[in-house]
């Protein structure tokens, strides 16, 4: 197929956006959603096809567009293989969460201007999908703070829920922050070009910087994207602003949105750079397992579902990363076939954690939408209540979980794979650190079991903790159709995850160092590691289940002969069973908490109220546990701190009084004379 | 791949292991009665439980969901997947191609996992408890399974199976590395944990507060509480197995020969034998760990598998 | 070590049943019983010597019986104590939460009449007035080896549980 046959497809999916951002010139609010949710799934689908067959080996697209912001260099689109694995993603994800958010908005309309919400989803879809298809920085940097604001407005859509809006403050600060760290990373890369600084430009340039300069470069971009991603510490915007968010524009943000960071690092460091020097993967693997290990924690500690989401965003980017790091670090240590695999794995976790994310952030918010309920405490039930959410939210969690036979342990057992070479490496210091790195890798891997038994457990099992949860009503069938796809998709990644990894293999071959189509993965459904002979089968280890499950049932109806009959819960012959006798989130939590206490740090409260007049008959026991986060407590709050004092004093200059403010217009004058008679 | 009759060999492997696993449990209940001075119950019992259980009828609790009823199809299914990758008899077999230790690990996970919600499903304290403690549990020991894997997996050069099994034939003195050694006390330790034995879980206790395991199945019974049961003992057996044929694997058969299948039906008895016997004795001679305790067992776990990689490392 | 030589100096204590009690054991050899054992208000009495049953000396598991901690896992239900009011509901749950087929064993005089306790303000009634007993064992209380025979007659009135 000719390269130019591509590009319509390019213009489809920016037209199909475009007609989902029209909305905001929609009558009604009714029509304004259809036009969304149908220009978003008509964009999405023909960017998930551009994808698909650029992966395929189609060709690129290149677009340059030098007449559009001709001051500043132009526009210029290239949509590669890495960036088209991105772009699938993208498309992928949205088409199912559009088609959701058709359904869950249908209350926001007395509330909220559909039409401004329109505007901003289209805006969304379009600037993500320019981002990973940018082929300058001056592209690549609009692209990115559109990105940044058209997400900003979508948080606070709620703006009557102060939560909303604190998330959306805390979001915008922290996107601008890592913004000026981008600009600053750019500007080292390509200082001393004309232009408008295209990638190829950049990229011949950056053999020719100093390493002092490529690492202030890599640091930097390590900031930017790595706030954008939500790197521990500077991932504190995430469990704010993607709980306040509508549930399917933070699936799209955790699903989708996180994923560009890891793009623009990989872009940036890998493609651009080529690679550096093996502490920058010895820096990524460490962020990425502390990141990984801080979020599952406070994920497992959590009774919001979609802040517990958030925080597991956190891990899984964390994990990502990990994946990442080694990959740099194999690199620099000049073994391209285990920098190939372990790049290939964390493509693979980006791949596979925007389908189980996708699905669970849309299970939770059907939940929110049945009970108006965000706390696991007062949730449960809902199993037999609303039983399409629960099917799905259970099939996210298995798979988020890395059980088999689901996308997630396929994912997680290639991030092990990778680490491999690492440990049987002869230098002792990346041995030990690949080592921990497993080590962590597996802990992360057992809390997020632990935390999404939590998690669907007490949500949707036992009985109702509340009468919105006893309340509670299933979907409407666009919701139900949009977590239906997205579910059925874990199963489906991991079936095919051959294909898919040929696909992502593909992508990396050539970047930044990589051996061209390095990978060597058998088509087929035995995934084979090009290094060791270990060798795994998710379609193997998927049918011997169903037919060891089915076999084992039809052997049981054969052999028991009893019947059945309904009775109470046992609960040692009490009469009567109410939901305050189930276990809680919190209870549920608490081992774990204890044996984790010195990370977490939390403060207890006991207050004991006794009747006057005699101590030893209780009144009322009060006892209240709160976490505070230690990067909270030990970076950000200080830091907020400091800037409001700061401004605070710098605010004394807002006297008010006019003699005060021409007195400073003179004395700026002055020294503006001073300067240029100086010169 | 389609070699029949290796696939039927393997199909009678995991149907061995089906058969063999009450009579392990048997034998370590038989060897605990006879350390307590009494006669005990035959070892044959646990095959009485079970023919008693698929019998009787069942009662349900209703507060329960489909997860109730389906669990213990995924535990045992996931039980009897695991059999089938771990070599009981003969080391290369059809399966062995996808015989993946990590595969193995977290295939008991998603039974763990599965059990654990069934707990959650019925409403009850006692299951939710248990279910808290045993994912507790299930996430500490992670790590300490995985490194345990990583120093095989290191001497072996892959985490499969059948490779490791092989490696280790090849080379006999590597048996009595001290990596080696450590490595299988690190795996002996996370058995006792997962299968929920003594110090970490007593599987005879009636106390609630004390449960683990036993608290997630209260509700079960009948034909399901037979299969939680006979999954559980499965899984003790796969352990031993993964204990026995790869920290020890001469006797393993290399050939569907008639010969070699019973000698290594015999030397697997005797593997078996004496990991029963060590269960026995350390089930009666310690007592059971309070529960925040048991993360402490498991960091010398981790530590071990730790300096079990390492070793192996510096040996190299 | 001291614990493992101890063990082997004491050995076997277990002792053998006479008579009919060990034709009838050996008849049900292999057979697998799951005891639930409820206090429906007794004096602990009997439930010592029903411990007793499962001490080296008598040890209920050589003929393949065992206590259970959940009426789910349960076939027999070993009931003691006159049924007070607190426990008479508790009961009726208990024997409800036990699967079919099922049997109910009362242990002492108080469960048989309510003993001592008959008439007094806090009894109910006696076992069988709140659920269907199959056997009685007298006696306050009753030696181990009778409240074995009273399991084994239970157990020989329908045969095979289970079946």
């Amino acid at each position: 197929m000719n390269p130019t046959a591509l590009e319509p497809l390019f213009w489809a999916m920016c037209g199909g956006f475009a007609i989902a951002a029209s909305g905001a010139l929609a009558p009604a609010p009714r029509v304004a959603r259809a036009v969304t949710a149908i220009g978003s799934v008509a964009g999405a689908a023909a960017g998930l096809w551009l994808a698909c067959l650029v992966l395929a080996g189609a060709g690129t697209v290149s677009i340059a567009m030098p007449s559009v912001l001709a001051a500043a260099g132009g526009l210029s689109f290239h949509l590669d293989r890495l960036g088209a694995v991105f772009l699938a993603v993208i498309g992928g994800v949205t088409i199912p969460v559009a088609i959701y958010g058709f359904g869950y908005t249908g209350g926001y309309g007395r509330r909220y201007s559909m039409r401004w919400m329109s505007l901003q989803t289209g805006a969304f879809l379009l600037s993500m999908s320019l981002v990973v298809s940018a082929a300058n920085v001056l592209t690549f940097l609009l692209a990115w703070e559109l990105m940044a604001v058209a997400s900003w407005l979508l948080v606070i859509t709620e703006h009557d829920r102060p939560d909303a809006v604190r998330g959306g403050l805390w979001y915008l600060a922290m996107t601008h922050m890592g913004l000026l760290a981008l600009l600053a990373a750019f500007f080292l890369l390509g200082g001393d070009q004309a232009g408008a600084w295209p990638f190829d430009a950049l990229r011949d340039g950056a053999a020719r910087l100093s390493p002092g300069t490529r690492n202030a470069i890599f640091l930097l971009a390590l900031l930017g994207f790595g706030s954008k991603a939500g790197l521990v510490p500077v991932h504190v915007w995430l469990p704010r602003a993607h709980p306040a968010a509508p549930s399917h524009v933070s699936a799209l943000m955790s699903a989708v949105m996180v994923k560009l960071g890891i793009y623009g690092l990989l872009r940036v460091a890998l493609d651009l750079l080529g690679g550096g020097p093996a502490w920058w993967g010895v820096l990524l693997v460490a962020a990425g397992a502390v990141t990984a290990l801080t979020g599952v924690l406070y994920a497992l500690v959590d009774d919001d579902l979609k802040r517990l989401l958030a925080y597991s965003t956190v891990e899984n980017v964390g994990l990502i990363v990990l994946g990442t790091g080694a990959g740099f670090l194999f690199l620099s240590l000049a073994q391209p076939t285990a920098a190939a695999l372990a790049f290939a794995a964390a493509l693979l976790h980006v791949v596979n954690h925007a389908a189980f994310k996708g699905v669970l952030f849309l299970g939770a918010g059907a939940v929110l939408h049945a009970t108006g309920e965000r706390d696991i405490n007062r949730l449960g039930g809902l199993v037999k209540r609303t039983p399409w959410t629960a099917a799905t939210f259970l099939v996210g969690a298995l798979s988020i979980a890395a059980l088999p036979p689901f996308n997630g342990f396929v994912s997680e057992w290639l991030l092990f794979q990778s680490f491999l070479p690492g440990v049987a490496s002869s230098r002792a210091s990346v041995a030990v650190l690949l080592t921990l790195g497993v080590g962590a890798l597996a802990l992360t891997g057992g809390l997020a079991a632990a935390t999404f038994v939590k998690a669907f457990g007490i949500s949707f099992l036992a009985m109702p903790r509340s009468p919105e949860a006893a309340n509670a009503h299933e979907a409407g069938w666009a919701m139900r159709a949009g977590m239906v796809m997205l579910a059925l998709a874990c199963p489906a990644l991991a079936i095919l995850t051959v294909p898919v990894l040929s696909a992502i293999g593909g992508a990396l071959g050539g970047v930044g160092g990589l051996p061209a189509s390095s990978t060597t993965f058998s088509l087929g459904v035995i995934l084979e590691t090009p290094h060791g002979l270990a060798r795994m089968s998710p379609v193997a280890i998927m049918a011997v289940l169903a037919a060891a499950g089915t076999g084992v049932w039809l052997a049981m109806r054969l052999v028991s002969r009893g019947s059945r009959r309904i009775d109470d819960t046992w609960g040692c012959g009490r009469i009567g069973q109410t939901s305050r006798m189930e276990y809680t989130s919190t209870a549920f939590a608490e081992p774990l908490r204890r044996i984790f206490g010195e990370l977490y740090r939390p403060t207890d409260d006991l207050t004991v109220t006794e009747q006057p007049g005699s101590p030893y008959h209780i009144q009322a026991i009060s006892y209240r546990t709160e976490l505070h986060p230690w990067f909270e407590r030990g970076i950000y709050d200080p830091l907020v701190r400091a800037t409001q004092a700061a401004a605070s004093r710098v605010r004394a200059l807002q006297s008010g009084s006019v003699n005060a403010y021409l007195a400073y217009i003179v004395l700026v004058l002055v020294v503006l004379l001073g300067m240029v008679i100086g010169f | 791949m389609f070699d029949v009759a290796g696939i039927a060999v393997e199909i009678g492997q995991a149907l061995l292991s089906l058969a063999l696993a009450p009579a392990l449990v048997g034998f370590i209940r038989w060897l605990k009665a006879r350390m307590q001075n009494r006669r005990g119950a035959p070892i044959w019992q646990p095959y009485a439980e079970l023919r008693k259980l698929f019998r009787k009828d069942m009662v349900v609790s209703r507060q329960a969901s489909w997860v109730f009823h389906l669990a213990p199809f995924v535990i045992f299914g996931s039980t009897i997947v695991v059999s089938l990758l771990v070599p009981v008899l003969v080391t290369p077999l059809p399966f062995n191609a996808v015989a993946d230790l990590f595969a193995v690990v977290y295939l008991l996970l998603l039974g763990t996992a599965f059990l654990a919600l069934a707990g959650l499903d019925t409403g009850s304290a006692f299951g939710g408890m248990g279910s808290s403690r045993e994912m507790t549990i299930a996430a500490i020991s992670e790590p300490a399974i995985a490194l345990a894997i990583l120093s095989l997996a290191l001497a072996a050069g892959s985490t499969n199976l059948g490779e490791i099994a092989a490696r280790t034939i090849a080379r006999p003195s590597s048996a009595l590395s001290p990596g080696h050694v450590m490595a299988f006390v690190a795996l002996f330790i996370v058995m006792l944990a997962e299968t929920g034995r003594l110090p970490v879980d007593n599987p005879a206790t009636h106390l609630e507060l004390t449960m683990i395991h036993e608290a997630m199945i209260l509700e079960y019974s009948g034909p399901y509480l037979a299969l939680v049961e006979w999954a559980s003992w499965l899984k003790l057996f796969v352990f031993a197995m993964l204990a026995g044929n790869l920290f020890v694997p001469w006797g393993l058969a290399t050939s569907l020969a008639p010969a070699a299948l019973a000698v290594a039906f015999a030397t697997t008895l005797v593997k078996l034998v004496v990991i029963a016997a060590g269960v026995a004795v350390l089930e009666t001679r310690v007592a059971k760990l309070r529960l925040f305790r048991v993360p402490e067992l498991l960091a010398v776990s981790f530590v071990l598998g730790l300096l079990a990689v390492a070793s192996s490392f510096s040996l190299r | 070590m001291k614990l493992f030589t101890k063990i082997l100096q004491i050995g076997l204590v277990t002792e053998d049943l006479a008579g009919e009690v060990r034709r009838q054991a050996d008849r049900r050899f292999g057979r697998a019983v799951a005891i639930r054992q409820v206090d429906a208000g007794s004096c602990n009495g009997c439930e010592i010597e029903i411990s007793g049953l499962s001490s080296p000396v008598y040890d209920l598991e050589r003929f393949g019986l065992h206590f259970v901690a959940s009426p789910r896992h349960a076939d027999l239900l070993l009931v003691t104590g006159p049924v007070t009011l607190n426990m008479r509901t508790p009961l009726r749950k208990t024997w409800e939460a036990t699967p079919d087929p099922k049997l109910v064993v009362a242990i002492g005089d108080c469960a048989h009449d309510c003993g001592v306790f008959a008439g007094s303000y806090a009894v109910a009634g006696r076992v069988q007035d709140v659920i269907p007993v199959d056997a009685v064992v007298t006696g306050c209380p009753p030696a181990p080896a009778d409240i074995l025979r009273g399991i084994l007659a239970a157990l020989g009135r329908i045969g095979e549980p289970g079946r």
